[in-house]
């Protein structure tokens, strides 16, 4: 097996598309679990943890700016993250536990593209955009469209994630949530996560709701139907009770080892209801 | 060749860069005290120290550590010479079969608050068959702190004394 070690973004790049089969490696996490399956043997892997340009979190004008390689742990712990996108910093802290936080990397979260993507539906509320590079140049692509299914993206050949970009959002909202919901407290992997965000006007009518659930289809989902439903109208229990029944229309759960379909839409219902509700959330 | 400093010590591997750092710790270095549990990075056995922070070693290759320093639980006490944290786990029943227990202590190590709360969000990556967990949580709240202080003081003095050994 040969490993390939970039020092910068260029040279990652470079040997990219010079060995497009490489198989890019952050904080190994999800690779290294291959690896011990025999999965990887007589690959090339792309080492790009010596990328120092794809690690730090940076304030630009209109959002942070999020590398590639920021782990966990540090998405977690960062001022910025917290004060502006405190659910992602939530999700964060939800991933696996400390040693995984401390290794595992958001662009290597994204890439993964697992249905249980615990960073998803924060990026999805959040509406973060992805960057990509290669030899080509660089492309942002929304959150939402940038998967094309269980375990892929619509990256194209040659093309690594550079950072994630979060735009700052205008006004901070009433209500806000994420909630994993897995069989226990660390290390379990999403039954189904949510996120949430809402504005309420001064005429206490909802300005604007968003929410993701993970793990309920093959991506990350918004909940577009249930969004636009509530929008301008007061919040109260039979439109809250409308809103979870159009929570259908935009989800597939699927039946698996980890839950019934049917148990992680009972549990995806109550937690919408719980947040429309303000039941549950906090700020 | 691969050069990192383990437990203070420079060291250096001519091997296979992708060879899990828990394999070239045990299997190249002797180091045995990082256990192997599951091999895929859920029960904390292969937990060590990469630059101070704990990481599961079966989920490492060695390539990067590269120019880092790890930390293994031989930089803690040794028989008859255990370190605070280490006495604890032996006072408070924190120990049964051990297999769990040299993870354990690098993590716990490097907790901040050791409140019996903090301790067991802090050690979510570690799973032990025996004990139950409760005197581990024990065992780590109990031990004097802050216990980051004592482990890298203890390294200080067993590093001053295999210089004066030299
Ligand atoms: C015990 C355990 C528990 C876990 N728990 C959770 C959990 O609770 N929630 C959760 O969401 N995940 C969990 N995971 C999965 C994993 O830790 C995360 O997805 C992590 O963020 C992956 O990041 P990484 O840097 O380690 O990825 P790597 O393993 O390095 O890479 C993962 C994939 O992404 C690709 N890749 C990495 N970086 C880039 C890049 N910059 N550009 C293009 N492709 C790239 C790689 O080729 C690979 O296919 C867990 C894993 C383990 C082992
Ligand atoms: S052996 Fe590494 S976490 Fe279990
Ligand atoms: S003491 Fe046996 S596994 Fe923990």
């Amino acid at each position: 097996m040969t490993v390939l070690r970039p020092r910068d973004a260029a040279e990652a790049v470079a040997l990219y598309a010079a060995r497009p089969a490489a198989l890019p490696l952050a904080g190994g996490t999800d690779l290294l679990v291959l690896w011990t399956t025999g999965a990887l043997n007589g690959r090339t892997v792309l080492d790009l943890s010596g990328v120092k340009e794809w690690r730090s979190i940076r304030k630009t004008v209109t959002g942070l700016s999020i590398g590639s390689l920021a782990t966990h742990a540090e998405l977690r712990g960062d001022p910025a993250v917290r004060r502006e996108f405190p659910l992602l910093a939530a999700a964060a802290a939800a991933v696996g536990a400390e040693q995984i936080q401390n290794r595992g990397t958001l662009g290597g979260n994204i890439a993964n593209a697992s249905p249980a993507g615990d960073a998803f539906p924060a990026l999805a509320v959040y509406e973060a955009a992805v960057v990509a590079v290669s030899r080509k140049g660089q492309r942002s692509i929304p959150f939402c469209e940038f998967f094309a299914g269980v375990k892929k993206t619509n990256l194209a050949p040659g093309e690594l994630i550079a950072s994630v970009v979060l735009p700052y959002l205008e006004t901070r909202p009433r209500r806000q949530l994420f909630r994993k919901v897995g069989t226990r407290a660390a290390m379990s992997i999403s039954k189904t996560a949510a996120a949430g965000l809402l504005w309420v006007g001064p005429d206490r009518r909802v300005r604007e709701l968003r929410f993701a659930l993970g793990s309920m289809a093959p991506t990350v989902r918004r909940l577009r139907a249930a969004e636009g439903l509530v929008k301008g109208k007061r919040l109260g229990r039979e439109l809250a009770a409308e809103a979870c029944e159009l929570l259908r229309r935009d989800v597939s759960p699927i039946e698996d080892a980890r839950s019934t379909a049917e148990y992680r839409l009972h549990v995806s219902q109550n937690l919408l209801a719980d947040f429309l509700l303000g039941t549950q959330g906090s700020h | 060749m691969i050069a990192f400093t383990v437990n203070g010590r420079k060291r250096s591997f001519k091997g296979p860069p992708f060879k899990r750092l828990l394999d070239v710790l045990r299997e190249d270095f002797g180091l045995t005290a990082t256990k192997e549990g599951c091999g895929e990075g859920e029960c904390g056995a292969c937990t060590v120290l990469l630059d101070g922070k704990p990481v599961t070693a079966c989920l490492v290759p060695v390539c990067q550590a590269q120019g880092r320093k790890v930390e293994t639980a031989e930089s803690l006490g040794r028989p008859g010479r255990l370190n605070p944290l280490q006495r604890s786990f032996q006072e408070n029943a924190g120990v049964q079969c051990g297999f769990c227990t040299p993870g354990l202590l690098m993590s716990a190590s490097r907790l901040k608050k050791t409140d019996p709360e903090a301790v067991r969000v802090g050690l979510a990556g570690h799973l032990c068959r025996c004990t139950g967990y409760m005197h581990i949580v024990e065992s780590v709240s109990k031990a004097p702190s802050p216990l980051r202080e004592r482990s890298t003081a203890a390294l200080r003095g067993r590093r001053a004394l295999a210089r004066r050994k030299r």
